[in-house]
């Protein structure tokens, strides 16, 4: 159990390269806190400078209270879990996960002791003298797991430990792997490219982009609250509507004139209008949606289409008799989200 | 497996033909002629040859001096063999965490590959030079006079040194790239789990490099057993006295300089059933060799 806090935590790499910039937050004790980000937004590096793996170039990172920039990876408490599993392809499944006892000089009956324990519980029993090459892919990320866990660390780390798995494991997995750290209360830091996986496990989400934090938040916040155009457009499939618009005459207006509700005071000038697709009131309201395509996808229909000439999307229910074709729409005031159309900010 | 059919059953012979003609011309021919010798005791002039049996074979049992050889060629081969893997083990190690100039450092230390052996042993002459040679000299200041081709044990040491540092490129190149081939994070996870260096290159990094090493192990015994021939050589001046040979010099000196067909061939024989013993070794391990992956 942990608590981790970084303060300002920065990361430049001898090229000069800002991977991270100073960053700020803190976990709570038993939190699950789900790094996301495209690719090479330093979500990664972030991860490895907490594990160790990674040098810290400025800022203070602490675990409990201690401050652990200069403590070797083994010393911090931690266990991780690898995208590629990073099981030792010499050693057995037993010896996988009880590698990290050994060396720090547990006695063998309790390592033993240990070990069932941990297959019992990832369904590994009957694997442990197999080597890691013998295995599938959903048993290695057990195994991978149990080397975790067998370790009672303060603090597990997952770098995207799912995505070498096909689609249907990845969600089997993906409920495993949080209810295990529900069960066993362990603080947990998890990175994903995947937003579907960050908002399905996350107690609190923290969204980076280019080495920066855009937003910190639980995952409803983030969904229906994204702090920048860049969390509306990454969080969520489909994504945030996003569109250009204007405040003018008191009303907050499409690139059409179209009103949509009374102007926030204080503001005027260009916006950006955001809104999810599900909170699209279709059949009424004051817009125009010109529908091109229906998407059909079983559980509920996506309609794709412009709206005041720009691309837009509305989910409808399954039994929907909406097709292709001019329909009216409308936007709630309380649904809709306004951004800064240079900075992307929310306003 | 897949099987290949041809049309006519003569075609693949032919194809076959010139690879088996080189190998029964250059291999299977002088391979039986050498068998064929060790039974005979041949006049030096070619005037005719007497069978003697096994008493070639008897007469090497018996030579002081052939024992004496073979037990030099046994320990001058597990020396070289083992500094030449173990200094190659230690300099890709520090290599392969070399951040800075990595590829500057591994051109330098593979130089020494393109080397050929006599020339090796002409470096060993000058290094080793009585009077003016840098390692004489450096060794004479801690009293050890080095008087290479006149002390048994300077020369033999003279050629541990120029073998294992004509060798160690080679294998260097190999435990290098087999470093390479571990998968960072299994080292990362390593260092999670494990946190002595030490404890960690023992434990997982050199098991990962086992199958490297086998292989090497193989390749060095027999680079000490015959490949270090031109480097001898060069070193004795074709003029041995009573300093140490290997057993690939031997025969050698027996055939060539001695004249002694017969010695000399049953000393080949001796080699080739050595070499068979190591290619067997060789195979069975292959066979059994662990695949990671």
């Amino acid at each position: 159990m942990a608590r981790v806090a970084l303060d300002r935590v920065r990361k430049v790499y001898r090229n000069g390269f800002e991977a991270v910039k100073p960053a700020s937050f803190e976990i709570a004790d038993g939190e699950f806190l789900v790094l996301v980000g495209p690719s090479g937004c330093g979500k990664s590096t972030l991860l490895r400078m907490v594990a160790g793996l990674e040098d810290i170039t400025e800022g203070s990172l602490s675990i409990n209270g201690r401050e652990v920039n200069g403590v070797d990876p083994a010393e911090r408490d931690i266990a991780m879990v690898f995208q590629n599993y990073a099981l030792y392809p010499h050693m057995t499944v037993r010896r996988n996960i009880a590698y990290g006892l050994k060396n720090r000089g547990m006695a063998k009956d309790r390592i033993a002791a240990k070990v069932q324990e941990a297959a019992r519980m990832l369904n590994l029993t009957e694997h442990l003298d197999r080597k890691p090459s013998q295995l599938s892919g959903g048993q290695r990320q057990r195994v991978a797991m149990g080397r975790a866990i067998v370790r009672d660390p303060a603090l597990f780390l997952f770098d995207e430990p799912l995505s070498n798995l096909d689609a249907k494991l990845r969600n089997q997995m993906r409920i495993e792997v949080k209810a295990l750290q529900r069960r066993l209360g362990v603080t947990s830091i998890y990175v994903t490219h995947d937003q579907v996986e960050a908002m399905t496990m996350a107690d609190r989400i923290i969204v980076l982009n280019a080495g920066r934090i855009e937003q910190i938040g639980t995952p409803s916040e983030i969904y229906h609250s994204p702090a920048s155009v860049f969390v509306a457009s990454f969080m969520g499939a489909p994504p945030m509507n996003l569109m250009r618009g204007a405040i003018e005459t008191g009303a907050v207006r499409l690139s059409d004139g179209t009103a949509l509700m009374q102007a926030p005071a204080g503001r005027g000038g260009a916006v950006t209008l955001g809104i999810r697709p599900e909170d699209v009131h279709v059949g009424e309201g004051p817009a125009d949606f010109d529908v091109a395509l229906v998407e059909e996808l079983g559980a509920h229909r996506l309609l794709h289409g412009e709206v005041a000439g720009q691309p837009f999307t509305a989910h409808v229910l399954k039994d929907s008799p909406l097709g292709p074709g001019r329909h009216r729409i409308g936007l709630p005031a309380g649904a809709l989200s306004l951004f800064d159309p240079d900075t992307g900010v929310r306003l | 497996m897949k099987r290949a059919g041809f049309a006519n059953p003569w075609l693949p012979v032919l194809l076959l033909l010139p690879q088996l003609t080189i190998i029964c011309l250059f291999f299977y021919w002088p391979a039986w002629q050498a068998v064929r010798s060790s039974f005979f005791l041949e006049d030096p002039f070619g005037f005719g040859e007497t069978f003697v049996g096994l008493q070639n074979y008897t007469r090497l049992l018996d030579s002081t001096q052939y024992m004496k050889n073979a037990w030099f060629t046994l320990w001058f081969s597990a020396v070289v063999t083992a500094l030449s893997l173990g200094i190659a083990l230690l300099l890709a190690v520090k290599a392969d965490s070399v951040l800075r100039g990595a590829r500057t450092y591994r051109t330098l230390l593979m130089w020494v590959y393109a080397v050929a052996p006599p020339v090796a042993g002409f470096i060993a002459l000058i290094v080793f030079n009585q009077r003016w040679g840098p390692l004489t000299e450096f060794f004479a200041q801690f009293g050890w006079e080095i008087r290479i081709r006149l002390e048994y044990f300077d020369t033999a040491f003279a050629m541990i040194v120029a073998s294992v540092w004509k060798q160690v490129p080679v294998n260097f190149i190999f435990f290098l790239s087999g470093l390479q081939s571990i998968p960072p994070a299994v080292r990362e996870a390593a260092m999670i789990d494990n946190r002595s260096a030490v404890s960690r290159f023992w434990t997982v990094t050199f098991p990962l490099l086992a199958p490297t090493g086998f292989f090497l192990l193989i390749i060095n015994i027999t680079y000490s057993l015959f490949d270090t021939f031109g480097m001898i050589d060069t070193i004795l001046r074709n003029n041995p006295g009573d300093q140490p040979v290997t057993l690939v010099y031997q025969v050698y000196l027996d055939g060539f300089r001695g004249q002694d067909i017969g010695g000399s061939s049953a000393q080949s024989v001796v080699l080739m059933v050595l070499v068979l013993a190591l290619t067997v070794f060789q195979f069975r391990l292959v066979e059994r060799r662990i695949h990671y992956t």
